[in-house]
């Protein structure tokens, strides 16, 4: 991201010289600065706090700290990981989340980068409904789809199994992650795929070996979109997943609040514990989020 | 992209020559265009096995009467059929004038709830964005905070505000702390709504901001120079320059968020849980509770529901779409 902004914003050259001037195009004064930093550290501020604070809850080992988090201070403790991680599910749930996320994540932007490349490249009949009914998806609330979905899925055998949950998943991440990719492929020359065309690749070729490498940015913010959809769902994977050793964490997590009366503190240590595959790929692809939305938003 | 070139090609053609039989044009189109069909149909396959077959039979069941006790399942090895009877409009009938007329409320809240937290979240989305588009120190930093919301899975930062929100826990601490009243944030129904938007706020200006940000930086530095030039204050570069600049961002983001956050359901489901008081329940946590939340649970009364919300979205974004373009073609 640091180059796209050097490019288009002239910097003052020589702006730590003591000597004082007029200001040049895009510095700022000592008081705009602070009023930026401080605006910047209250916005990101609030933004981090929840996250922390259900850090800091799970450090302590009573169930009601969560009310006096004074005293988890003097003595802060691993053991809900311990109990969380030994004791309950919770590798089982954490392996068939991974499984359907990682699985929801490869299939769809499979899918969804073929589709979007056709509809960005090729004027073919129906490529217009095609974009409409993306669109359109987006916007089905559960309760129509869950009884049919239901039944298909129970007709097919695909009730509780990683691969109908998967399936299900596609179903809402593909039509956003093909329109983003439509756009991200907009932004990449066309004379690419000529070029490549005229050197006897395929259009499959020409996709496959010269876009896909060139479209990463977009792809991981795809691929992003994706794992977090399947990663965070509640609704299906509480339905759909019948037997224990197939609920994924969303599920799992559930069941604590029955199973151990609210023990917030077990909770929150799980909680954390989820958080941390999806912000392992969040790391991963967060210097290709601001280009990669972008395209889509702009050409979407 | 010869593929394309094709494409074009033939519109011309077609003014010339005398249509071609339905068969030969069929075959003309499939030998051009298939690439783009095998390509595309993955996408049109799961789509319409996962969503298409399913709202048919979805709609079909609104005008039933089937609920989890006449509706055909397998037991072990014995399988029950379909006992559910046709009723017509019945259902929708009942949701809109029926005993408990539980539909207008809901559908006042959800609209009152989309268009606060969209404004909420497009608005502190644009704030942030444009704060965040200098040069400055620790960008990185802020960035990677300030996006935390959004890589968070939802219903583990949803719990974490369902302990900052309880009864004597840590947003109600610091009110204390300033003399405020604290409002029991997850059972007072006027606080609970209150919460649910700010929670929504917070987990859905990310992605605003995210989306503006590179809006910001597509937008060429020429045409501020040529405001500055021609004696524009900051703010009117604001309004000239940077918010046309942003109108294909934001009309997409915007038409993006008023969709998500009309069918929201983690947010209000997680925060509130099943049993939350009625009032605070959107359109689609509504049908689900009529879903799940009751015995015997009402499959046809929770799925017309849905397709009252999806009519609603369909009429909506069709007007929005034809607004957008034609104050496109205005400008």
């Amino acid at each position: 991201m640091s180059t796209l902004t050097t490019a288009d914003r002239p910097v003052g050259v020589g702006a730590a010289k003591p000597v004082r001037r007029p200001l040049l195009r895009g510095e700022r004064g000592r008081l705009a600065s602070v009023g930026l930093h401080g605006l910047l550290t209250v916005a990101a501020f609030v933004a981090a706090f929840p996250v922390a604070w259900i850090l800091y809850i799970s450090l302590g080992s009573g169930k009601d700290d969560y009310l006096h988090p004074g005293r988890i201070l003097s003595r802060m403790t691993l053991s809900n990981y311990g109990f969380v991680v030994n004791h309950t599910g919770f590798g089982t749930w954490m392996l068939n989340s991974l499984i359907v996320g990682l699985g929801t994540m490869a299939v769809g932007v499979l899918i969804s980068a073929s589709a979007g490349y056709a509809v960005s490249r090729m004027r073919f009949p129906g490529h217009r409904p095609l974009m409409y009914t993306f669109l359109l998806t987006q916007m089905f609330p559960v309760s129509v789809l869950m009884v049919p979905l239901y039944k298909i899925m129970a007709s097919l055998g695909l009730l509780d199994t990683y691969q109908g949950l998967i399936l299900v998943y596609c179903s809402t991440a593909v039509p956003y992650s093909a329109w983003l990719l439509k756009g991200y492929f907009d932004t990449i020359p066309v004379e690419i795929d000529e070029a490549g065309r005229i050197d006897g690749l395929s259009p499959f070729g020409t996709f496959w070996r010269l876009i896909v490498p060139l479209a990463k940015p977009g792809l991981s913010v795809a691929a992003f979109y994706t794992f977090l959809t399947a990663w965070g769902e509640v609704a299906f994977a509480s339905h759909f997943m019948l037997s224990a050793d197939k609920y994924t964490l969303s599920v799992g997590l559930q069941t604590y609040i029955s199973q151990y009366n609210s023990q917030w503190n077990y909770m929150a240590a799980s909680a954390v514990l989820i958080a941390i595959p999806a912000g392992v790929v969040f790391y991963l692809v967060q210097k290709h989020l601001v280009a990669g939305l972008t395209a889509g938003g702009t050409k979407g | 992209m010869t593929v394309a070139v094709q494409g074009r090609a033939r519109k011309e053609r077609r003014d010339r020559e005398p249509r071609a039989g339905l068969i030969a044009r069929l075959r003309r189109s499939y030998d051009q265009h298939w690439y783009a069909w095998v390509m595309c149909t993955p996408v049109v396959v799961v789509l319409a096995v996962l969503v298409g077959y399913p709202l048919v039979q979805g709609v079909i069941l609104t005008f039933t009467n089937a609920n989890s006790l006449n509706v055909g399942r397998t037991i072990g090895v014995n399988h029950i059929p379909d006992s559910y009877t046709w009723v017509g409009f019945q259902n929708y009938v009942d949701l809109l004038t029926g005993p408990d007329n539980q539909l207008v409320p809901h559908f006042v809240w959800t609209i009152v709830w989309t268009v606060v937290c969209v404004v909420l979240t497009v608005g502190t989305g644009l704030g942030l964005a444009v704060l965040m588009n200098r040069k400055m120190r620790g960008r990185a930093v802020y960035r990677m905070l300030l996006i935390l919301p959004w890589a968070v899975p939802t219903f583990v930062t949803v719990f974490s505000w369902r302990l900052l929100l309880s009864d004597g826990g840590a947003v109600d601490g610091l009110l204390g702390a300033l003399h405020l009243p604290q409002p029991s944030w997850l059972s007072d129904p006027l606080a609970m709504k209150v919460a649910a938007i700010l929670v929504n706020t917070w987990v859905g200006f990310p992605f605003m901001m995210l989306s503006f940000l590179g809006g910001l930086q597509s937008i060429p530095s020429e045409l501020y120079e040529a405001a500055e030039m021609d004696g524009a204050t900051p703010w009117q570069r604001f309004t000239q320059v940077t918010l046309p600049g942003l109108r294909p961002v934001s009309s997409t983001v915007t038409l993006l968020g008023i969709i998500w956050t009309f069918n929201q359901f983690n947010v209000i489901y997680l925060l509130f849980g099943s049993n939350g008081t009625d009032s605070v329940q959107i359109l689609v946590t509504y049908a689900y509770q009529l879903f799940f939340g009751q015995m015997p649970q009402d499959y046809a009364g929770s799925a017309a529901v849905g397709v009252i919300c999806l009519s609603l979205l369909v009429v909506f974004t069709g007007f929005y779409r034809r607004w957008m373009s034609r104050n496109e073609a205005a400008a």
